[in-house]
């Protein structure tokens, strides 16, 4: 049984990542994103790793969501109607994912890999928990300061017109230097 | 179910993405290619943990960790793609090379 949903599970999610560079629409193209790593989710489940399976499902439906929306701003053919090239380069492209491809397939078949493990923890979540919360304390405490620069960083570059703009480099200027005079309070 | 089968699909997923990374010309369809090659990672990962060392939790924080890395990626992208179109109206690779070598 795990054998065929592990199967079905792998041939869909690999199917919807060569769909992500097949569609011409951008909003499919997300949406077949979304669906590989829904798959993705699943083969973590069927590992065992139930809490982050549901993560990884529940983080990508809403990234996803939000991503198609940028997806659709930012593409020069967001509708999918005219067909058109968006690639360079797409035959070395091809010959070096094939062989970065092939050399892993390699690997994997060549290498001895050691005997599956005897032993397994009565709940994976309480041990991924008791470990970021003991253990890999500092690896939490490293991500929530490198998420914490990640919203400053994107904001600031994102930002078109923050307040050094418009009060100058000592934000002394007392009324601000904006395209469009006026506003409640100002002149 | 095997370690071997759960490897080679993440080196397909991992090198489907590679192949976009390297052939879109478009700034946000390489993230996607980002996102699914770091989706590999996340198979690679899962699968090390369940077979090989199930009584190691780093295994599990690997997995935490490109979640993370996804998320923040995929923040960062948008926010220089925003910060460039902005500033030049450029959307793509092709129009953004004044640092090539």
């Amino acid at each position: 049984m795990d054998v065929v949903v592990f199967w079905v599970l792998a041939l869909l999610a690999v199917a919807s990542g060569i769909l992500v560079f097949r569609l011409s629409s951008m909003a499919r193209v997300t949406y077949a994103l979304l669906g590989s790593f829904l798959f993705i989710g699943g083969e973590l489940i069927l590992l065992g790793l139930n809490y982050l399976g549901v993560v990884v499902i529940l983080m990508m439906v809403m990234e996803m969501v939000i991503m198609a929306v940028f997806m659709i701003a930012y593409m020069m053919n967001p509708a999918g109607l005219m067909p058109m090239s968006m690639v360079h380069n797409r035959r070395g492209a091809l010959a070096i994912s094939g062989v970065v491809f092939a050399a892993l397939a390699a690997g994997i078949a060549a290498v001895p890999l050691p005997a599956p493990a005897a032993t397994r923890p009565p709940d994976p979540t309480l041990q991924l928990g008791e470990s970021l919360m003991g253990g890999q304390m500092l690896t939490m405490m490293t991500l929530g300061f490198a998420l914490l620069a990640t919203m400053v960083a994107a904001t600031v570059l994102s930002t078109g017109r923050g307040r050094y703009d418009r009060f100058g480099d000592d934000l002394e200027r007392r009324i601000p230097n904006d395209p469009v005079p006026g506003g409640v309070g100002r002149r | 179910m095997s370690l071997q089968w759960f490897l080679l699909l993440a080196a397909a997923l991992f090198s489907i993405g590679l192949y976009g990374v390297l052939s879109q010309q478009s700034i946000v369809m390489i993230m996607m290619g980002l996102e699914l090659m770091l989706g590999g990672v996340i198979v690679a990962a899962g699968a090390f943990w369940h077979f090989l060392a199930p009584t190691a939790a780093a295994g599990q924080v690997i997995v935490v960790v490109v979640v993370v890395a996804m998320a923040m990626e995929m923040a960062m992208g948008f926010a220089v793609t925003t910060a460039i179109f902005r500033a030049r109206e450029v959307d793509m690779t092709d129009q953004a090379r004044e640092l090539k070598g």
